[in-house]
C-alpha cells in the first residue's frame, strides 16, 4: 500500500501550466491512478477478493489441476521454429548433419528484441527449412533427429551467481535463457522487464489467474515449483526495479494460494491476493484493475499506471533457468479436452509435434478440433505436424460437438444486451456487430472503439443468437489495418 | 483425422434464442391459465385464435420470402399470447385474428423480422384494433360467471366484418354481483372510484385477461429474471418510476389522485412492465439506457392515465419508449474501460 499512497500525495498539475517534460505526464497518470484507487479502495471494503467489472463464468473444466506434472518421452523428431517469440526471428547457427547436445544454442538472438533458441534434445540436425507452423503458414524451422539412447540431460549449462550481477548483466543473462512470455504472449522476457527507470514501476504484478477454462499448467507450477517462482519474482523485481510484487490467483486454486502464502518472504515485499474466479481475470488490464484498482488508459501499456505484468510460468522458469545458466528447452503445458484419454500437465520438449503429443495422451479419433492455448482465445491448427513452441500453454482436443456444437443456428441480434453486460472493456458488441453486418468498419473504429476490443470472446460466448461477433471484429480490424483512414 | 478450423472463442454458453423465448412462453402459461379460469371458454378461444393467427402469419411470410420456418424461435408465440392477454376476454375472434395478423405483418415482418422490429409487435396489433374497433375493445364481460365453462360470450363468434352483438342482456343473465362493465381505471377516471388491492389480486375486477393476475405475472417475471432470461432492471425502473410519480401526485392532491398501489395494480402496467417493456429487440442495451427507458415508460403511463383522453396509457407509453430506444442507446454509450472520464471523446 505504501507505494500507492506516495502516488496519491503527488501534487496535481492544475494551474501549473504544462511543461514539456516527462513529469506532468507522470503526475497526470498518478492522479488518474489515485482517483481510481480511492473508488477501488472503497469497493474493497466490501469484498475480500479482487475482481473487475463484467466478464463471464464459463464451465471451467479444471479437472487436471489436481494431477501432478508428468514428463513425456521424446518424439523421434523435433521441429524447432526460429520465430517463437515476438520480435526478430533467431538466426540459425548450426548446419545440417551437425550433432547438437541438449541445451546448446542452435540459433542466436538477432538484436535486442529477439531471443536465442536452444536445442531441446541431443541429436543431429536433419533439416533446416520451411515447416508448417501454428499460424497456418510455413515458417523457418530446425528439424532435429533425437538420439533416443541418449540420457538427455542438459549438458550445456553455466551456473552463475545471479545476486552478484548488476542490472545490465541480469537483463543480458535473461535474454540468454531464451525466455519469453510463456502464457502465450511470447514477448521476450528481458525486453519486458527492461522498463526505463523514469517510468517508475512500483508493482510487479504476477499473473497466476489462469482464467482460461481447461488450462491448469500455471496452477501446477505454483504448487510444485513454488521456490522457483519466488526466486524468479525476486529476479524480475531486480531487473525491472519494482519495489513490490503482488501475485494474483483466482480463488478456484486454494492450494496454489496456500503454497505461495507459505513461501512468501518476511520483508513483505511480495504478497498474494485471491481473485474472483471469472474470465478474463488474467488479462493485463483486468488483472491490474482487480489487484491495484488502476485503469490502464486506452492504448497504453501497464507501465502507464506503474505496473508490470508477468505470468507465473515465465517467472518460475526464470527462477529455474537463470542461476543454472540454462536455456529454455522444454515447458509445462496442459493437454486436455473431451477427446483426450489421459489429460494432464506434461513437461514437453520444445519442438514436439502435436501428433506425437496427442498419441502419448491417447487422443481419440473423435478429436476434430485441436486448439493451441485456451478455448476462449486460443487458435485451432490445421495440421498435426505443427510443433509445441515456447508460447504453447495448452493443447486441447475437442470433438466437434463439445465446442461450438453442430453449428447452432445464427439468429439476428435480438438486442438482449448480454454482450454489453459482459464486455470487460465496456464496449457495445451488439452495436459493433450491427455495423459490421453493414460493413461500416471505419464507423466501428471511429464511434464505437473497435480498437479497444482485445478479442477475449466474452461477447460471442454469451450471445444467444450465436452471432460470431469476435470473428466479425477481427475482419473489421483487418480491413481497417489495410485501409487506414488518412 | 479431419481437422476443423475455427476462430476463438471455442466455447459457447448454453443460452440460445429458442431457450430464452421458450422460457418466456412458459412463464406466461400460469397467467393464461388464470385468465381461462376467470373467463372460461371465451378467453381460451381468444388465446388460441390470436396465437394461431400470429403463427400462421409468420409462416406465410416465411413462405413468401422463401425462407426456412422461423416458428421454432418461439417469438411469434410470445407475440400471440401477449396480444391475446391484452384484449377483452369476449373480444370477437375475427378481430383478434386481425390483431394477430397486424402484429406480425406490420409489427415484425415489415421491419425485417426477429430482432429488427422497432416496436413491440403485440402492442402494434393491439393499437391497431383499438383504433379500428373502439367499441369492441371496451366491451367487458364479468369474471367468474357461472356458465363460463359451458357457453361462449355472444360476441366471441361474431361473423367477420360484422358488428358484435350487444352483451348487456347476456351479462344480466350471468347474474354476477356488482358488474359495472367498466375497468377500474375507467371508473377511477370518470367516477373517481378506486378498486382495492384485494379486488385486483383476487381477479374480481373487470379487465382484459392479462390485467388481473399481478401475482402470477410478477412470479413469471421473477422466474425469468432469476434465470437471466429477462432484464429485471427495466421492470424495476417502470414500476418504480410509475409508483414514484403516482406518489408525488397523491401528495399534492390525495382526494383526486389514487394511491401508488392502485396505479401499479390497475390496467396493463404489470403485464407491460414484466413482459412487454422487457422485449429485448425494442429496449436499449446500455446499462444507463435501460433505466432511462424504464423510467420513461413509468412516467408516461401515469401521465396518460391522469391527463390523457384514454383511461390506459401503458401501451402508448411502451410504444413511445420503443421509438426512443435507439436514441437512448446512442446517448448512453458506456464509458470504455481505460478512457479518460473528463468527457473527452477519444
Ligand atoms: S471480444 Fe471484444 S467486444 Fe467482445 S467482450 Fe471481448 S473485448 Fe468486448
Ligand atoms: S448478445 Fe447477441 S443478441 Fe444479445 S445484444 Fe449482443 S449481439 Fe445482440
Amino acid at each position: 500500500m505504501k507505494a500507492e499512497v506516495k502516488l496519491d500525495d503527488l501534487p496535481l498539475q492544475d494551474g501549473e501550466g504544462r511543461k514539456p517534460s516527462a513529469a506532468p505526464a507522470r503526475r497526470e497518470r498518478a492522479a488518474h491512478a489515485g482517483r481510481r484507487s480511492l473508488l477501488f479502495r472503497l469497493a474493497s471494503l466490501f469484498r475480500s477478493k479482487g475482481t473487475f467489472a463484467h466478464g463471464i463464468h464459463p464451465a471451467y473444466h479444471k479437472e487436471t489441476g489436481s494431477l501432478p506434472i508428468r514428463r513425456l518421452p521424446f518424439a523421434s523428431h523435433l521441429v524447432v521454429p526460429l520465430a517463437q517469440h515476438i520480435g526478430k526471428p533467431a538466426l540459425c547457427c548450426v548446419n545440417v548433419g551437425q550433432e547438437v547436445s541438449r541445451g546448446e544454442v542452435i540459433a542466436t538472438a538477432d538484436g535486442r528484441i529477439s531471443l536465442p533458441v536452444h536445442a531441446p534434445a541431443t541429436g543431429v540436425v536433419e533439416a533446416i527449412g520451411l515447416m508448417p507452423a501454428a499460424s497456418g503458414k510455413m515458417e523457418e524451422c530446425i528439424t532435429l533427429r533425437v538420439y533416443q539412447a541418449d540420457g538427455q540431460e542438459v549438458r550445456v549449462r553455466k551456473p552463475r551467481d545471479v545476486d552478484a550481477m548488476n542490472r545490465q548483466e541480469l537483463l543480458a543473462a535473461i535474454q540468454h535463457t531464451g525466455l519469453c512470455g510463456l502464457g502465450g504472449a511470447t514477448f521476450p522476457a528481458h525486453v519486458k522487464l527492461d522498463v526505463p527507470a523514469e517510468m517508475g514501476i512500483d508493482t510487479l504484478v504476477v499473473n497466476g489467474a489462469e482464467c482460461e477454462p481447461f488450462l491448469t499448467c500455471d496452477h501446477r507450477i505454483m504448487v510444485e515449483r513454488t521456490q522457483d517462482l519466488m526466486r524468479g519474482i525476486r529476479y524480475a523485481m531486480r531487473a525491472s526495479g519494482a519495489p513490490r510484487a503482488i501475485i494474483g490467483i483466482e480463488d478456484n486454486k486454494p492450494d496454489a494460494i496456500a503454497a505461495i502464502a507459505a513461501a512468501l518472504p518476511d520483508d513483505g515485499s511480495i504478497s498474494v491476493q485471491a481473485l474472483e474466479t471469472k474470465y478474463p481475470q488474467g488479462a493485463e488490464d483486468t488483472l491490474i484493475y482487480a489487484l491495484l484498482g488502476r485503469e490502464i488508459p486506452a492504448g497504453q501499456r501497464p507501465a502507464a499506471v506503474g505496473a508490470l505484468v508477468n505470468n507465473v510460468m515465465t517467472l518460475a522458469y526464470l527462477g529455474r533457468l537463470l542461476p543454472a545458466g540454462e536455456g529454455l528447452v522444454e515447458r509445462v503445458l496442459t493437454v486436455a479436452g473431451p477427446a483426450v484419454e489421459s489429460p494432464g500437465n506434461y513437461i514437453v520438449p520444445i519442438g514436439t509435434p502435436l501428433r506425437f503429443l496427442l498419441e502419448q495422451v491417447g487422443a481419440t479419433s473423435s478429436a476434430k478440433e485441436i486448439i493451441l492455448g485456451g478455448p476462449m482465445m486460443g487458435m485451432t491448427v490445421s495440421s498435426l505436424d505443427v510443433p509445441v513452441t515456447k508460447g504453447t500453454s495448452g493443447v486441447l482436443a475437442f470433438a466437434a460437438a463439445a465446442t461450438a456444437g453442430e453449428a447452432p443456428r445464427v439468429y439476428p441480434c435480438i438486442g438482449c444486451g448480454e454482450c454489453v453486460k459482459v464486455c470487460p472493456r465496456f464496449l457495445n458488441p451488439a452495436q459493433l456487430g450491427l455495423l459490421s453486418g453493414k460493413r461500416e468498419y471505419v464507423e466501428m473504429a471511429a464511434q464505437f472503439n473497435l480498437d479497444r476490443c482485445f478479442e477475449c470472446g466474452c461477447c460471442s460466448y454469451v450471445c444467444p443468437s450465436h452471432i460470431p461477433l469476435v470473428q466479425q471484429f477481427r475482419v473489421a480490424k483487418a480491413y481497417n489495418r489495410k485501409n487506414p483512414v488518412t | 483425422m479431419s481437422m476443423e478450423l475455427r476462430t476463438s472463442p471455442h466455447l459457447v454458453s448454453d443460452r440460445s434464442v429458442e431457450r430464452i423465448m421458450k422460457h418466456v412462453v412458459l412463464s406466461l402459461l400460469p397467467v393464461c391459465a388464470f385468465s381461462v379460469w376467470q373467463y372460461g371458454l371465451s378467453a381460451l378461444a381468444l388465446l388460441l385464435a390470436v396465437t394461431a393467427t400470429c403463427l400462421a402469419t409468420e409462416r406465410l411470410f416465411n413462405r413468401a420470402a422463401d425462407q426456412p420456418s422461423t416458428l421454432g424461435d418461439w417469438s411469434a408465440t410470445i407475440t400471440g399470447v401477449l396480444l391475446a392477454l391484452t384484449l377483452p376476454p369476449a373480444f370477437p375472434l375475427w378481430m383478434g385474428a386481425v390483431a394477430g395478423f397486424v402484429a406480425i405483418a406490420i409489427g415484425k415482418v415489415l421491419f425485417g423480422g426477429l430482432g429488427c422490429n422497432v416496436f413491440n409487435p403485440a402492442l402494434i396489433g393491439r393499437a391497431f384494433v383499438q383504433a379500428s374497433f373502439p367499441a369492441a375493445i371496451t366491451t367487458w364481460v364479468p369474471a367468474f360467471s357461472a356458465q363460463r365453462f359451458t357457453e361462449f360470450a355472444p360476441t366471441t363468434f361474431t361473423v367477420p366484418l360484422m358488428i358484435p352483438p350487444d352483451v348487456a342482456d347476456w351479462v344480466k343473465q350471468q347474474a354476477v354481483d356488482a358488474f359495472t362493465g367498466a375497468t377500474p381505471l375507467a371508473r377511477w377516471k370518470f367516477e373517481n372510484v378506486t378498486a382495492s388491492a384485494w379486488d385486483f389480486l383476487s381477479g374480481a375486477v373487470t379487465a382484459s385477461a392479462g390485467e388481473t393476475s399481478a401475482i402470477l405475472i410478477l412470479a413469471g417475471g421473477i422466474y425469468l429474471a432469476a434465470r437471466k432470461f429477462m432484464d429485471w432492471r427495466i421492470t424495476v425502473a417502470v414500476l418504480g418510476s410509475a409508483a414514484l410519480t403516482a406518489w408525488l401526485f397523491q401528495m399534492v392532491d390525495p382526494s383526486h389522485y389514487p394511491s401508488p398501489t392502485f396505479v401499479l395494480l390497475s390496467g396493463g402496467l404489470m403485464l407491460g412492465a414484466v413482459f412487454m417493456a422487457t422485449d429485448m429487440a425494442t429496449s436499449p442495451v446500455t446499462p444507463l439506457g435501460v433505466w432511462i427507458y424504464g423510467a420513461v415508460i413509468g412516467v408516461v403511463t401515469v401521465m396518460i392515465r391522469y391527463f390523457g383522453g384514454l383511461t390506459e396509457g401503458v401501451m402508448y407509453a411502451i410504444l413511445f419508449a420503443n421509438a426512443m430506444a435507439p436514441l437512448i442507446d446512442k446517448y448512453t454509450q458506456p464509458r470504455v474501460f481505460g478512457a479518460r472520464q473528463q468527457g473527452k471523446k477519444q
